[in-house]
């Protein structure tokens, strides 16, 4: 699904390296976790994918299902099947969360040559599942993300991604900023998409979002490098011991 | 070093899309018909030769000259925020009709020539009687919006006459109304606009040639949207156009304005009167969508639109609500404005300006608030891209008999790239220590983080700019008729088309 070789990434506005070589390959169907300390680089790797403005690839290939992402625009990736849950995503004043979704939503239909759903077949979609996600109609109406609670604007990722169907999803610290309830009802939102054939890595801090949505492969990222991977199990022994002992270990 | 680092990316790549700007305006084209024009220039020939056509009677002619006069000693006012090169009124056409509205002057629309008709179908516009504003799709939606469609200096018919005669609201061009109703035109036209206002409004006073005429007789409430829908499309002319519409005690009309020209590369002027009479309890809301020729991206042609609109609240309780989409004309000078005389009367200002290139918008609203318990309100939008500069100047006076009168004003900027400037210069005048006023105004910028999000949902970036901006814009759009809001959506779109890489 994502294959990722050897990327390295700098910022345009400075002369400073962030990715220094990334290899990762994401099967179909497979979740992959990438867990690392502050800084490491896991936040650039989901900007990076999704094709955000101020980096600059200095080296390596991405590639979503054999087209070279990095040479699409952010809405043409996305078109591809590729979706990133925003750690803090926008607001947009004056917009209908509805309005915004089924723009998007036909938006991407309209690039893959797909018809436009209509508004009673948005409607009837929408309402399903905000419904399983405890989204109520007041949220579907209120402007995207404005005075949104932490837990809402998250749950609202989850929305987006459950309309527009992707193929690869990105999740960024979608944890972050959220109780356990918040988080549990994140990660059901999260786990009633995996059908065995969508792909996840899921960028995150600590394990325990981990419990919630269970991971193939675990990843430890440190200053722009996957150092370590393994199964689930590398994240307890984060959650045990934090990351002094594997970067020790590695360096 | 030609590598051009993208500070932040819209910005960087603003002035090439600006470039490919050209050829977006979608009402550009020119309707080849055959017309007759005044002599070239203006003096008091030309305006007795206009009165002629209209078959006006005699006071009309003695007010017309009456203004000439004024005129000719009067300047051009230099304080708005515009810089365009100086106009010369001897080249100016002041008359131009199709040779079809002539003499044998058509009795109904079916008789009108086919080419004019073709004009407004092409731009959109109904005039078949069962037909609606186009984009407006629901069947099941029986509103009706009848028309007055204005072409260069004559009107070429007005729908739905009848119907509204039933009702006994008169809903015509001014030039039938001088001849039908001479009474109420004479007893109105330039109470609320004085003759010698300013330099514009005087020059139409001489020179207007037709507009619309709206009467609502006491309680009535108007049965449908009146509209009227102005097209210059002959070279070289001006269009003075004159609108007046009066409610009497307990009435109500909404009536909505559309103006587009074709794309010519030489400015033309633009410089209607509009004056809204309002008695007790009555409601008038005037909603315009204005999409003049906006000129090329380097400034050549456009529609130079200098206007002023009155509302007078006479009564008490009486209520005017003016909303105004300004997304075209190269130079925009115009301040719908209200007095609000009777005790008690609201005055409602809701307004979006876009420009982009080289247009340059200096407009807003002046609230007058003359009896007791009055409120006003101000939203205005201003958005600028490319290097445009747009101006919101209101005034805001409160006199000393406006006991408790209230004005809330919110003033939002928004810029899209770094050519651009955004300018807001409010006027407060407070001679009664009851009265509140309040002022709110932002400046913000298109955001790259939400251009991102939305293109990370799979939006491009023009589809992303009008989201943010339709958002920016929301609260005036609602204040729209339905039929208009849609319109506008699309339009604000369109404006911007080309303003973000």
């Amino acid at each position: 699904m994502l294959n990722i070789k050897n990327l390295q990434v700098g910022l345009e506005e400075e002369n400073k390296q962030i990715l220094k070589g990334v290899d990762l390959n994401i099967g179909e169907g497979e979740v992959h976790a990438i867990m690392g300390p502050n800084g490491s680089g896991k936040s650039t790797t989901s900007y990076v994918l999704a094709g955000k403005d101020g980096y600059e690839i200095t080296g390596g290939t991405v590639e979503l299902n054999g087209h070279n992402l990095l040479d699409m625009d952010p809405e043409e990736r996305a078109a591809a099947g590729l979706f990133l849950a925003f750690q803090y995503p926008v607001e947009i004043p004056g917009v209908g969360n509805m309005t915004f979704l089924r723009t998007a939503v036909n938006a991407q239909r309209k690039a893959r040559g797909e018809k436009e759903l209509t508004a009673g077949e948005f409607l009837k979609t929408v309402r399903e599942k905000a419904k399983s996600l405890k989204i109520d109609s007041d949220m579907l109406k209120r402007p995207v993300n404005v005075g949104f609670s932490g837990g809402e604007k998250k749950r609202n990722e989850i929305l987006q991604m459950a309309m527009l169907e992707p193929k690869m999803c990105v999740l960024d610290e979608t944890d972050s900023g959220l109780d356990v309830d918040a988080m549990k009802l994140v990660a059901e939102g999260v786990n009633a998409l995996r059908d065995g054939k969508r792909s996840f890595l899921v960028i995150t801090h600590y394990q325990r979002l981990l419990d919630h949505i269970k991971p193939d492969v675990v990843h430890i990222m440190a200053n722009g490098r996957i150092i370590k991977s393994g199964g689930p199990e590398l994240a307890l022994e984060v959650e045990k011991n934090g990351y002094a002992d594997i970067l020790a270990e590695v360096a | 070093m030609t590598d051009m680092i993208a500070k932040e990316g819209v910005e960087a790549e603003t002035v090439e899309a600006v470039k490919s700007l050209s050829g977006k305006y979608k009402y550009g084209f020119s309707t080849d018909i055959e017309s007759e024009y005044a002599p070239l220039g203006l003096d008091e020939d030309i305006v007795k030769l206009i009165s002629k056509k209209n078959d006006e009677p005699e006071w009309m002619l003695d007010w017309r000259l009456q203004a000439f006069e004024r005129w000719k000693l009067m300047k051009e006012p230099e304080w708005a925020m515009v810089d365009y090169p100086k106009i010369n009124f001897q080249d100016i056409y002041y008359y131009s009709r199709p040779k079809s509205m002539s003499e044998d002057k058509p009795k109904s629309l079916d008789d009108v020539d086919p080419k004019l008709l073709e004009t407004y179908a092409k731009l959109g516009i109904p005039l078949k009687e069962q037909a609606l504003l186009a984009g407006v799709e629901a069947p099941e939606n029986d509103r009706k919006v009848a028309v007055d469609a204005v072409f260069d200096s004559v009107s070429v018919g007005t729908t739905f006459q009848k119907e509204l005669k039933n009702a006994g609201v008169i809903f015509m061009s001014i030039s039938e109304a001088l001849k039908e109703h001479p009474e109420l035109v004479k007893k109105y036209i330039g109470s609320v606009v004085p003759q010698s206002d300013n330099f514009y409004a005087t020059l139409n006073s001489a020179v207007f040639s037709d507009g619309s005429f709206v009467y609502i007789p006491e309680g009535v409430k108007c049965p449908m949207e009146l509209s009227t829908y102005f097209r210059i499309n002959a070279e070289n002319t001006g269009q003075f156009e004159r609108t007046l519409i009066i409610a009497e005690k307990g009435s109500s009309v909404s009536y909505l304005e559309g103006c587009t020209a074709p794309k010519r590369d030489v400015a033309q002027l633009h410089a209607a009167v509009v004056e809204l009479v309002i008695l007790e309890d009555a409601e008038i809301k005037y909603s315009t969508v204005q999409n003049w020729y906006p000129g090329d991206e380097n400034g050549k042609g456009g529609i130079y639109n200098f206007v002023t609109k009155r509302a007078d609240c006479r009564g008490d309780r009486a209520k005017v609500m003016w909303t105004q989409v300004e997304t075209g004309s190269a130079v925009t000078w115009k301040y719908p404005s209200c007095i609000l005389r009777g005790n008690a009367s609201q005055g409602e200002f809701y307004s979006i300006a876009i420009a982009n290139n080289m247009q340059q918008a200096d407009t807003g609203t002046k609230m007058i608030h003359l009896g007791k318990n009055t409120k006003s309100r101000i939203v205005s939008k201003g958005i600028s891209a490319g290097k445009a500069q747009n101006t919101y100047r209101g005034l805001v006076s409160m006199h000393p008999k406006a006991a408790n009168a209230r004005n809330y004003t919110q003033c939002d900027s928004l810029l899209i790239g770094d050519k651009c400037g955004a300018h807001t210069v409010p006027y407060i005048e407070v001679k009664n220590n009851t009265a509140r006023v309040e002022h709110e105004a932002t400046t913000s910028k298109v955001d790259d983080d939400q251009l991102f999000y939305c293109r990370q949902r799979g939006m491009d970036e023009e589809e992303a700019v009008a989201l943010v901006v339709n958002g920016f814009c929301k609260e005036v759009l609602q204040a729209l008729p339905m039929e208009f809001a849609m319109e506008a959506q699309a339009l604000v779109a369109i404006s911007l088309e080309g303003s973000v890489g």
